[in-house]
């Protein structure tokens, strides 16, 4: 019995020792804590705001799309249903502003032509390497599905665009690094991408970094989940139908045992 | 019955020449079922609509992904993205996988609260240690398939254990791979396989069911069921409770899959695979953790390898280790307590296999490992010797009435049974 105490104490202890252990070092793997913010998209019943989502759009578009791609999305996404919902004809046009290289013709050469919503996204760059030679060796990562790929989604990503600091006085920079609260280690090849009023709104929303930071990370949500409405939409209807169903089964189930109790009971008589 | 009951000329024309209606009559209308199973005993229905629910949807799957490693991240995303309602396939099949993990090991732990594992029920229970070794396999080669970094990283750490084998290892390795690391022809063989063990395990599944029935639902007071007084049809009674866990176990679902179906998941598997850049913290699905925390609290790499076979694999020995002929733990005082410190230590053992292995969750990982082969290899073999148990009921009837109760007809003594309250 005394040894079944002392195991009993040792995992008491077990379970208590390694959270204290996680807080004192931030590290094992884990990044710096992430703030959560409000999304107007939170489950169950959020949506996407489009106005957001389009001004998000325009901070991609004039910032981020300069070094980073977006090769899962066309352009036709930004008309479609649950996303920025910009009109066919805005679709045409925005597309339109992109060249790209299409071919081979008829004399096998490639060729430029204006952008059809069809297309995926133009990535700025023709190659990972091209990429590398052009960010001082750093590649910028592919935002399709950005806001799934990072412990605390579009949080770590306004997190991110927010946190750019100057580094502590005892920290050492490595050439070319930018010191950043968010990023795991907290150097990133990235440079502080957004500064206030780079960017006019027309929306009358402030031009603010903070503003920028939101709109985009919301952007790149719907651009890793563009059926998150249609999903919260049907899931509201399943849970209905799933609870109405687990109702009646309930409610038959005592019916139909009740006769068993019945039964029981004359057999007790 | 041989017409089912609906007095069709069809259905006994049908019968007669193939005792098909006969046979889903006995198997799941007239099967005489203990009365006082309980809510326990949902889990494996629930596993097998777990397992039709992913062929299913798998299959839809199947029909649009690619499996090359420089198109896999990509079908995934098209999946999501462009196929009508594949994030809705795709979300129930992710999500499935760990619904069905966790719906097994209820049904496992639930075996072995109750003894489901003891005379007659030996091989019972060895048919769902192979649907889980199974199961597990599935599992592992699904994870791969998407193409993520978890993926890659995943399959390469698994994988690689197989080289801790002496003297073959390093070529049984090769072997898996179909190259010298986790590349194109891996993925094209996993999801081969994935697409083939789910089969096997439905014809495993039907074993399962087939010993089920030859030797009879086990039941919360772990003592045979005396005679029809004690055992009810399964249909209507269990069908409909059944049906009512079914609603409650598919809104857990939906909940995960339509409003945080990425709650299981490892959001580096969104990072397509790259070999050349490895993640700081591989983890593997958290169903494997409590196991991996074992492989890694054991500091050789063959004795870990060794140690994670051996932790899944002395299942098989379970109905030989327990020495007790008290089925139901809730008979057994001492034991109980064992238990319940067994479950708790799979679960921080689960915990464990999440943290890097350094400090204080390596030391807790090998406490929790001694503790788990204890339990089987020390605790199980001698508390049977050692432990009083508790009266059992003389009767499931009179368990469920109170033993002032007389059953209407005399029950005829069965097998050989501990010593029982009010028997003769």
């Amino acid at each position: 019995m005394m040894s079944t105490l002392r195991t009993v104490t040792a995992f008491l202890i077990a379970l208590s020792i390694p959270s204290l252990a996680l807080a004192e070092e931030a590290g094992n793997g884990h990044g710096p804590v992430i703030e959560a913010q409000e999304w107007s998209f939170a489950p169950p019943f959020g949506h996407y705001d489009k106005a957001q989502l389009q001004r998000g759009y325009r901070v991609y578009k004039e910032i981020c799309a300069n070094c980073h791609s977006m090769r899962l999305l066309s352009y036709r996404n930004l008309g479609e249903p649950g996303g920025p919902g910009f009109s066919p004809e805005a679709v045409e046009t925005l597309a339109a502003q992109a060249q790209i290289t299409d071919g081979p013709n008829d004399k096998g050469e490639m060729f430029q032509r204006p952008g059809r919503p069809s297309d995926r996204f133009r990535s700025p760059y023709p190659n990972d390497q091209a990429a590398r030679v052009a960010n001082n060796g750093a590649l910028p990562p592919d935002l399709s599905v950005m806001a799934k790929a990072r412990e605390g989604g579009p949080d770590y990503i306004y997190a991110l665009l927010t946190g750019y600091e100057q580094p502590p006085a005892d920290m050492e920079m490595s050439k070319g690094m930018q010191y950043n609260t968010a990023f795991p280690g907290h150097q990133i090849a990235m440079p502080n991408p957004l500064v206030d009023g780079v960017i006019p709104y027309t929306d009358g929303t402030k031009p603010t970094v903070d503003n920028y930071a939101k709109d985009v990370s919301a952007f790149l949500m719907w651009a890793a989940e563009p059926k998150l409405e249609e999903r919260y939409k049907v899931g509201a209807r399943i849970m209905i139908f799933l609870l109405v169903f687990a109702v009646i089964m309930y409610l038959s189930k005592r019916a139909v045992w009740a006769r068993l109790h019945r039964r029981d009971h004359a057999h007790e008589a | 019955m041989a017409n089912g009951g609906t007095g069709s000329k069809v259905v006994k024309w049908v019968d007669s020449r193939l005792p098909i209606f006969s046979f889903v009559d006995h198997a799941l209308r007239e099967y005489p079922t203990p009365k006082n199973l309980s809510y326990w005993w949902n889990f494996g229905s629930l596993a097998g609509v777990v397992l039709v629910v992913m062929i299913v949807t798998g299959i839809v799957l199947a029909m649009h992904y690619t499996p090359h490693t420089t198109m896999a991240f990509d079908s995934v995303e098209r999946i999501m993205r462009d196929v009508n309602y594949g994030w809705l396939i795709r979300y129930i099949h992710m999500n499935g996988a760990s619904m069905f993990f966790i719906v097994v090991y209820i049904h496992i732990f639930r075996g072995m609260y109750y003894g489901s594992y003891k005379n007659p029920r030996e091989l019972l229970w060895w048919l769902g240690v192979i649907i889980y070794l199974l199961m597990m396999a599935t599992a592992f080669m699904g994870y791969v398939l998407p193409w993520g970094q978890m993926s890659f990283w995943g399959a390469t750490v698994i994988t690689k254990l197989f080289s801790a084998i002496p003297w073959v290892g390093e070529a049984i390795t090769q072997w898996l791979w179909g190259g010298f690391s986790v590349s194109n022809p891996t993925l094209n063989r996993f999801f081969s396989l994935h697409y083939l063990l789910p089969f096997a395990i439905v014809g495993v599944v039907v074993f399962h069911l087939w010993a089920l029935h030859t030797t009879k639902s086990n039941n919360p007071l772990g003592i045979d069921p005396r005679g029809p007084q004690d055992t009810i049809p399964f249909h209507p009674y269990y069908t409909v409770k059944d049906n009512f866990g079914l609603g409650v176990f598919f809104i857990i679902w939906a909940a995960f899959v339509f409003f945080a179906p990425d709650f299981f998941g490892e959001p580096d598997n969104y990072i397509p695979a790259n070999p050349l850049q490895t993640p700081p913290h591989i983890v593997p699905e958290w169903y494997f953790l409590p196991f991996y925390a074992i492989l890694r609290a054991i500091p050789s790499k063959l004795f870990g390898v060794i140690g994670l076979i051996g932790s899944v694999g002395i299942l098989f020995f379970v109905p030989w280790l327990d020495t007790s002929r008290i089925r139901s733990t809730s008979y057994r005082p001492i034991y109980k307590w064992f238990f319940w410190l067994f479950v708790v230590n799979c679960l921080v053992l689960g915990y464990l296999g999440a943290q890097a292995p350094e400090g204080w969750y390596l030391f807790f990982g090998r406490v929790c490992t001694i503790y788990y082969f204890g339990f089987f290899l020390v605790i199980m073999p001698l508390l049977g010797f050692i432990e009083r148990p508790k009266k059992l009921p003389g009767s499931i009837t009179q368990s469920v009435l109170g033993p002032g109760s007389h059953p209407a007809e005399a029950p005829p003594p069965v097998a050989r049974e501990p010593v029982r309250e009010g028997a003769v």
